[in-house]
């Protein structure tokens, strides 16, 4: 995987949910591609005609809340968004992040100081977060210990493989 | 040894890692469960993980309730692959019929009892906690691995404890009083935190309205909501209960992050406007908002005592001309019930549609969304943008006696109106 991500911003405000992530009327698919033509559809019609490989989504507090949906972070990275940078994640949406491989930064100085389309450099192994249209650097809250060792196995999928045949031993 | 909160007392009776708040523990799992719209990735990534069978089949389940009776093409194939895989797993699952909303249902049968840790893919798994569970909800991924190992990772939440005051009047139900506490907490007050709730007007409070207070504490940002277990649950969970079990209750002296309290005597009937659980206003400062639908039932407001709070208003009364009602109850156990004490029978003379059990509208999956510019009362839990048909509608969130009253004048109304 690439370590150093650069992409254009889309900003959005506080309490993104999961709804307007991708809408329950399109849960009859979890195949990222099929749920990406309906991310944030609900709050921004603009966001899927316009969106780059690569661009990044910029959260306020609570992004993700809401149910429990892994078609969230699976619509998000479908749509061609290579990393979330938010001031804070709701619970279900953090986890789920990580478990389908979507990086994602806790970074609330970061949110503050990004606009809707900067350009940002991720730099995912540093943790750090540059607005390259600014010129301003910031360093994004590391995860704990154990979620790095997740994260590091390549995700929960193959962590789980790898307990199953220590459990089976 | 430290004093507990509920939460960390449960999770130390699950782990062998130390428990205190921020530390990420291994736990066993005791019940884990899926529904028809997010078991099929978790069947997926349990194939992924080269996993061959769930870790026990009496403690994993699918539960056939958002699309369910199948709305289309698309998700009568995704509620194929959920039983196939069941069957193929011998693992629990209930065919449509025989179901009903997840976490009315499994409350219901005794799948979910005292002390247990409950993981289920949907986020309204929190209502266990009436029952004294540490119930919560997880993406599907989590699920796939909990079904594969019997166990999960939990990071042990910190506790916010909420403590009522005095006691409720007749028309005051559950969900009053957890509006106020989201109202008071906002949509990210006990983000990553457990709710307790004490008090003891909260005895006068039927099991029903416990649920419907649990099952929104994520809409508080948290990760459980939490009854100390008293009598009536467990003489609930005696007659029902499919495993052993062992209550668990918070220490005394335990340490609380945050705490809280609500004065039920001041209490009155509340609605939370467009478009966020938090925007909390007394019913009667809404009495102007005209509505164009109510919908009484999901996993939060479809149980018994809610059906019999709406009755108690609409039983020989008609709903307003402007107005459709859809009423669901939320499993066949409630469906049956209100057909034998004549409650289907009010609802319908008094203009209401009857529905068969499934999550339905609450979702916008199906059976009464909103057209641009309609605006509902709904017993449901969440009111975002576009949560029940299009962007442009609008979700008041209400317990059922405001629902029913609404229903009745076309507009928000305040249950004491109809005296």
């Amino acid at each position: 995987m690439n370590t150093i991500l650069t992409g254009k911003v889309w900003k959005y405000g506080d309490n993104v949910d999961t709804d307007v992530i991708i809408p329950a009327r399109y849960l009859s698919t979890s195949i990222p591609s099929e749920l990406a033509p309906h991310c944030m559809e609900d709050i921004d019609s603009t966001f899927i005609k316009e969106v780059k490989a690569g661009d990044i989504m910029v959260g306020g507090s609570n992004f993700g809340c809401g149910s429990s949906r892994e078609h969230a972070p699976l619509a998000i990275a479908g749509a061609g968004i290579s990393c979330v940078i938010a001031v804070s994640y709701a619970r279900i949406f953090y986890r789920n992040a990580i478990n389908v491989g979507l990086p994602i930064f806790e970074c609330p100085e970061a949110v503050k100081g990004i606009e809707k389309g900067d350009t940002v450099e991720v730099d995912l192994e540093k943790g750090t977060i540059t607005d390259k249209t600014k010129g301003k650097t910031w360093t994004a809250n590391p995860f704990p210990p154990f979620l790095r060792d997740l994260i590091g196995a390549g995700g929960l999928v193959p962590w789980a493989r790898k307990k199953l045949k220590e459990v089976r031993k | 040894m430290s004093s507990f909160t509920m939460a960390e007392a449960i999770i130390a009776a699950h782990t062998k890692d130390p428990v205190a708040p921020g530390n990420i523990c291994g736990v066993s799992v005791d019940f884990a469960f899926a529904n028809d719209i997010t078991a099929p990735p978790s069947i997926r990534e349990f194939a992924n993980m080269g996993a061959e069978k769930v870790f026990d089949p009496q403690r994993c389940a699918i539960l056939p309730d958002h699309f369910t009776p199948n709305k289309d093409i698309a998700s009568a194939e995704q509620a194929k692959i959920c039983r196939d895989f069941a069957r193929k797993q011998g693992m629990l699952y209930w065919e449509v019929g025989r179901v009903g909303v997840e976490h009315a249902f499994l409350p219901e049968q005794g799948y979910v009892l005292p002390g247990e840790i409950i993981l289920g893919a949907d986020s309204h798994t929190c209502t266990g906690g009436a029952l004294g569970a540490l119930a919560t909800g997880v993406g599907s991924t989590d699920l796939a691995a909990t079904w594969a190992l019997g166990t999960t990772w939990l990071r042990v939440p910190e506790t916010c404890r909420v403590d009522f005051e005095g006691s409720p009047s007749q028309w005051i139900g559950g969900k009053d009083l957890i509006l106020a506490v989201i109202g008071k907490l906002g949509v990210e007050g006990a983000r990553y935190m457990a709710l307790e709730f004490h008090g003891e007007g909260l005895s006068k409070l039927p099991l029903d309205g416990r649920m419907t207070m649990a099952n929104m504490a994520i809409e508080a940002g948290g990760k459980a909501g939490l009854f100390v277990p008293d009598e009536a649950v467990l003489a609930h969970v005696k007659k029902r209960a499919k495993r052993p079990f062992k209550a668990i209750c918070p220490d005394e002296g335990a340490a609380y992050a945050k705490r809280i309290s609500i004065d039920l005597d001041k209490l009155e009937p509340v609605v939370a406007l467009p478009h966020l659980p938090e925007n909390v206003k007394t019913a009667k400062e809404c009495k102007n908002i005209e509505i164009d639908q109510v919908f009484i039932g999901s996993c939060t407001n479809g149980r018994m005592t809610d059906i019999e709070q709406a009755v108690k208003i609409l039983k020989g009364r008609k709903i307003h001309d402007r107005v459709r009602l859809i009423v669901i109850p939320a499993s066949y156990e409630v469906y049956n019930a209100s057909l034998e004490k004549g409650y289907i029978r009010d609802l319908t003379e008094a203009g209401a549609v009857i529905c068969t059990p499934t999550c339905g509208p609450c979702l916008g999956g199906y059976m009464g969304i909103l057209a641009g510019g309609e605006r509902c009362v709904s017993t449901s839990n969440r009111n975002f943008v576009g949560r029940m048909g299009s962007t442009k509608s609008e979700i008041i969130l209400a317990g059922p006696m405001v629902a029913a009253a609404s229903a009745l004048f076309g507009r928000v109304a305040d249950p004491r109106e109809v005296e």
